[in-house]
């Protein structure tokens, strides 16, 4: 496969920064994500945003114009903000640059500690967090996992520690709430206390209602943020993040909370490194449900073994999981081809070589930077026989005349992405179903008899 | 009015008013306040929206990915040929390309672009921090034209500098550069363009399907599955028949002052609007046999859909509709439309109405309406509350909204899949309009139990 070097971006894999700070930022209780910026970006995300999770997300913006490019945005940040608290009266302000305030060279940190002085008395306890997000660098992903540091930065530097040390922090990354209600569902199974930042559980996927609330119920509680150094330990998910990305580093450097700093728990290794995690912080063993999870997650996987063996599969999105996917597919026998992602990350290729190792007979591509057009151009050569990543993908799908598995983010040609669970052995069960049937589908269709008993 | 006191921002009270309440004032044109959280856009998604469904031509985003991605085939603007238009290009540009400047990455990107895909020609979209960073893409886009003989035209869309409404004008005047460049000979003296219609779902198509039964030629349609050639002969057409709230109306004026070419304004949602622009058609080329073909056209259309509409009016007799949309003209049409089918418009409001747009819609609501300019969640779903409202119709923005509160909800922006024009299109809106208000899930909703 000859190196490709093309200058401009045909449909690219990822999102921009911002984005992925206001969805941190929705994952705090009681928080308005605010966008730094002018009005369309916000406008462009929360349209982003709703498709996939059908649920409203309101981000506010400073609606900055041609007048404040050139004298600075500072006085509609702070008017914003006084509108925000006006309206909401929330209990945190996420505020993310984008890559117009940062290039005007809006000091973002001034101007808010400028604003606390101004118009915030002591007693007020409001939180504003700011992250700095310009959308020239990096994606989606450096977006969500800086405004989630941040977050954890703001609300416990020279804050005293509580003592008393039981309760498990969770990084969990970008994933859906139903993978956030699971894994608190597991938590509980272990009588665990846990702190999960973000949890967008609720606030992206909440139920039907009488009144419109100003801001969704749920999310991370503040005060449990709050004493997340004076925790057990950490546990984040992600191979790929980054040292200065990463807030269980933090924890760790600062506060000396040990950090777990492992894989999203995809496929039975990386949840069994989890689940051991867990099992040494609570001193108990993995709860029956969940064992008998395993086991007839592995029982289905002999079930089903032929239909799936020797497949090839195209993987893209973000790089964490990409790298749950493919170990995943390596696990029950499928080839991944090519591991595509539109991030860049040093440590992308490293760990899907890690995940990978002893299961496959040749490693797969790994790409990183690409764009749907160059994954489109590679993946015609590869051949493969399933493809999976987000809704954004199908049109390389429907080129190649491959089935696509719709996972992660965004899906916005089939409802109910919110609900999709990736994680644990229940997600590897969804997983395992979904991909051997979607094979037996493809089969079914494209054979002349009309095979229907199998 | 509760609602009035609750959750408009006292910055926003002007904005807001309800039909006898007081002397009609409504102040519009404004820019977002910061912080209401605004259902609008930015300048780039007013030029991206009025030049996208071009579909032989290249769209190239000059900026970081965001605005690029955002607008990925977002748009159901359909395409009978090429579709260009349903790719997302962008120069992505990096921390060192503002740094030192983007234009070479934009003349690569643009080159390597034009050589893969071979257009007609290139619209090159400025975003917010093209803007600051001063890169000439004028310069850029003249060196590659002349390179390649592709003709690149940029359009001068950055996001923080005005509203939607000036990325209108700056897309008119990037399509006005193509106007005039090709050979008009042989073009019908009873010749029309089509401009603002985005052939969302195919309703060009409908539209164009009329005018060839009364014997009008459509010379370039604009840009709904727009084709470049098409549009540089569009000065040979003899009328423009400009729809929309002036999305594409900066041009008919200009190509009225440079070519002396008339137009008129229509709309062709909802039956008597539907008519009424095909009679303002007819009317003007003044043609005994055209105008006999119009009613012909549409006493055939009419008598195909009219039982039909009598039924859904039946079932959704008293219901009561609420309407958020970007421009205020298409609200128009649509409480006619509501009316058509025997409902209440109790709320309209739009993203960027004009002072003479919310003055029409005073005129035709009912009292008690709440007519409201760029409003937003937190008052929007307090005034669907209040008014007890059925169906609201809007964008995506709009839709959870409804939804969350349990309320009924019509998709009638650019993300549409269902043809709303024409007379086929009032059909198509009333089944929508019916399939929503009478679905039995609205059993199980809160609103329901109080």
């Amino acid at each position: 496969m000859k190196a490709t070097n093309y200058t401009s971006t045909t449909n690219a894999c990822k999102l921009c920064r911002p984005i992925g700070a206001c969805l941190a930022f929705r994952g705090v209780e009681g928080a308005v994500p605010f966008l730094h910026g002018s009005q369309g970006c916000a406008t462009y995300m929360r349209r982003y945003i709703i498709s996939h999770f059908g649920e409203p997300i309101d981000i506010a913006s400073s609606s900055l114009g041609e007048k404040h490019a050139v004298f600075g945005g500072g006085p509609n940040l702070k008017q914003g903000i006084l509108n925000v608290i006006k309206k909401y009266e929330p209990a945190f302000i996420g505020v993310a640059t984008t890559c117009l305030t940062e290039t005007i060279g809006d000091d973002v940190t001034m101007i808010l500690r400028e604003f606390q002085e101004e118009y915030l008395n002591e007693s007020h306890s409001l939180k504003i967090v700011s992250a700095s997000t310009p959308s020239y660098a990096g994606t989606h992903m450096e977006g969500f996992r800086g405004a989630t540091r941040n977050i954890v930065e703001a609300m416990t530097r020279g804050v005293p520690a509580p003592v008393k040390k039981h309760s498990i922090n969770i990084f969990p990354g970008f994933v859906s709430p139903e993978d956030i209600r699971y894994l608190k569902e597991l938590a509980r199974a272990f009588d665990a206390e846990i702190t999960i930042l973000p949890d967008i559980s609720e606030t992206l996927d909440a139920p039907i209602l009488l009144e419109y609330p100003k801001i969704p119920k749920g999310g991370t509680p503040l005060r449990a943020i709050g004493q997340m150094h004076g925790a057990l330990c950490s546990i984040e998910f992600g191979r790929s993040v980054d040292d200065t990305l990463s807030s269980a580093k933090y924890l760790s450097d600062e506060f000396g909370v040990d950090a777990h700093r492992i894989g999203t728990p995809i496929g039975i290794r990386e949840t069994d490194i989890f689940v051991s995690i867990l099992e040494a912080s609570t001193g108990k063993g993995l709860p029956e449900e969940h064992r008998l999870e395993r086991e007839r997650l592995i029982d289905s996987m002999v079930d089903g073994h032929k239909y799936v063996f020797g497949k090839g599969a195209v993987v893209y999105g973000e790089e964490d999981l990409v790298i749950g996917l493919t170990s995943f597919l390596s696990e029950i026998g499928i080839r991944p081809l090519l591991c595509a992602t539109g991030g860049k990350s040093p440590h992308f290729k490293k760990a899907i070589m890690e995940v990978t190792r002893g299961l496959l007979p040749e490693p797969p591509l790994v790409r990183e930077g690409v764009d749907f057009w160059e994954i489109e151009q590679i993946s015609k050569e590869l051949s493969p026989d399933i493809i999976l990543g987000n809704s954004k993908g199908y049109k390389v799908a429907r080129a190649l005349k491959v089935p696509l598995v719709r996972v992660g983010f965004p899906i916005h040609d089939r409802i109910g992405g919110q609900r999709i669970l990736h994680l644990g052995y229940r997600g590897a069960q969804w997983l395992f179903d979904t991909i051997v049937n979607t094979l037996i589908s493809a089969k079914q269709e494209s054979s002349k008899v009309g095979y229907w008993y199998f | 009015m509760t609602g009035m006191n609750m959750s408009v921002l006292e910055a926003r009270k002007g904005q807001v008013y309800e039909k006898g309440d007081g002397p009609f004032k409504l102040k519009c044109n404004l820019d977002s306040v910061p912080g209401a959280v605004s259902q609008r856009a930015c300048v780039f998604c007013g030029s991206r929206v009025v030049l996208y469904p071009i579909t032989d031509a290249l769209h190239l985003v000059h900026g970081p990915i965001g605005c690029a991605i955002y607008t990925w085939d977002i748009r159901g603007a359909l395409s009978s040929d090429r579709e260009l238009h349903r790719l997302s290009f962008s120069t992505d540009l990096q921390e060192r390309d503002v740094i030192f400047g983007g234009e070479k990455k934009l003349e690569a990107a643009l080159l390597e672009l034009i050589e893969r895909y071979e257009p007609e020609a290139a619209f090159v979209y400025s975003t917010c921090i093209v803007g600051i960073i001063g890169d000439d893409i004028e310069a850029v886009c003249r060196q590659v034209s002349e390179k390649t003989g592709i003709q690149c035209i940029p359009v001068q869309s950055e996001g923080f500098k005005g509203s939607k409404r000036a990325g209108y004008q700056a897309a008119c005047n990037a399509l006005f550069r193509l106007v005039g460049q090709g050979d008009t000979s042989g073009i019908s003296p009873h010749s029309i363009n089509i401009l603002g219609d985005f052939n969302l779902a195919g309703e060009i198509w409908i539209i164009q399907d009329y005018y060839r039964r009364m014997g009008i030629e459509v010379v370039a349609t604009i840009t709904g599955d727009g084709r470049v050639a098409d549009i540089q002969r569009a000065h040979g057409a003899r009328l423009n028949v400009v729809q929309c709230s002036g999305a594409t109306l900066d041009l008919a004026k200009m190509m009225k002052e440079r070519y002396g070419i008339p137009y008129i304004r229509v709309s062709y949602f909802g039956v008597d609007d539907m008519a009424e622009a095909l009679y303002k058609v007819a009317d003007h080329f003044q043609d005994e046999s055209i105008k006999k073909r119009t009613n012909a056209l549409v006493r055939e259309e009419l008598d195909a859909i009219y039982p039909e509409i009598v039924r859904f009016r039946q079932a959704l007799k008293g219901k009561r509709a609420a309407i958020y949309v970007g421009g205020a003209f298409k609200a128009f049409s649509l409480i006619k439309a509501f009316r058509l089918l025997g409902m209440k418009v109790v709320l309209v409001g739009s993203q960027t109405g004009t002072k003479e747009d919310y003055e029409e819609l005073e005129a035709i609501t009912d009292p008690g309406t709440i007519i409201v300019d760029d409003s937003n969640p937190l008052e929007l779903s307090e005034f669907l509350k209040e008014k007890r409202v059925d169906i609201f119709v809007g964008g995506v923005k709009e839709r959870p909204i409804a939804y969350k509160l349990g309320i009924g909800f019509c998709d009638h922006n650019h993300e549409r899949k269902e043809a709303l024009e024409g007379f086929i299109g009032m059909y198509n809106f009333a089944k929508e309009v019916y399939s929503t208000v009478m679905s039995p899930v609205w059993h199980f909703v809160p609103r329901k139990a109080v």
